[in-house]
């Protein structure tokens, strides 16, 4: 997995929290940095991909790994 | 990008039904989505300072009941008195479990994404609701308020 900047752990947490959560984190990032996203939420792998279709910010990764779904957003 | 909107009229005072208007404001403005939400009704009741809404199994068949108490208790039997109080509390423990945030949590999530929220005035006078017994930050308006923000936006939803 690449670098990045900041981490989030949304583990446990349901929808809408780990994009909330994300977003919140995006907010105080700035603009290139990588934000790496732990979640458990199996709707999250959809979620995350909308969220950057969306808000135009990239997902440059989402992988699944022993459980979790992992995801590194660059903000746009 | 510019600006979507979304608004919403929030008609429910139950806890099942107090999730998506909120679920739905606050993730809209997490994509940056403009977003008003009209209470009306029995949704005023989840503008209160503290939120006291239950979820009712009566006259609700499609709730799934946990240890198959669909099966012992006929229709009838969802009206016992303590039903709804055990269901609603039944119901929170599930949601904590699974990691489904509290309303008042993403009511709180709603209000810091400056989701605006407009309580309906008739409905407050008919109730004989008071405004202090609500959150900060609300504004008061009818149908009219309603439509001058609905009437540009991209969404709109009934719940």
């Amino acid at each position: 997995m690449a670098d990045f900047d900041q981490e989030l752990d949304a583990s446990g947490l349901n929808c809408p929290l780990p994009i909330l959560r994300a977003k919140k984190s995006l907010s105080g990032m700035s603009s290139g940095q990588v934000l790496h996203i732990i979640a458990t939420d199996p709707g999250s792998v959809k979620d995350f991909e909308a969220f950057a279709k969306q808000t135009g910010n990239e997902l440059m990764e989402s992988i699944e790994e022993g459980g979790k779904f992992k995801f590194l957003i660059k903000k746009a | 990008m510019s600006e979507k909107k979304l608004a919403i009229i929030a008609t429910k005072g139950t806890l099942d039904w107090g999730y998506p208007p909120f679920i739905l404001a606050s993730t809209a403005a997490a994509l940056g989505y403009e977003v008003q939400i009209f209470f009306t009704f029995y949704g005023l009741q989840l503008l209160k300072k503290k939120i006291n809404v239950k979820v009712s199994p009566l006259g609700n068949p499609g709730m799934p009941m946990p240890m198959g108490m669909d099966k012992w208790f006929p229709v009838l039997g969802t009206a016992i008195p303590g039903m709804e109080s055990m269901m609603t509390m039944m119901m929170k423990n599930k949601m904590k479990s699974k990691g489904v945030a509290s309303l008042e949590d993403l009511r709180e999530l709603c209000v810091e994404a400056e989701v605006k929220i407009i309580a309906c005035q008739m409905t407050v006078d008919l109730f004989d609701m008071s405004p202090a017994d609500f959150i900060d930050g609300i504004e008061y308006g009818g149908a009219a308020t309603f439509f001058e923000f609905a009437g540009e936006s991209d969404i709109t939803l009934f719940v």
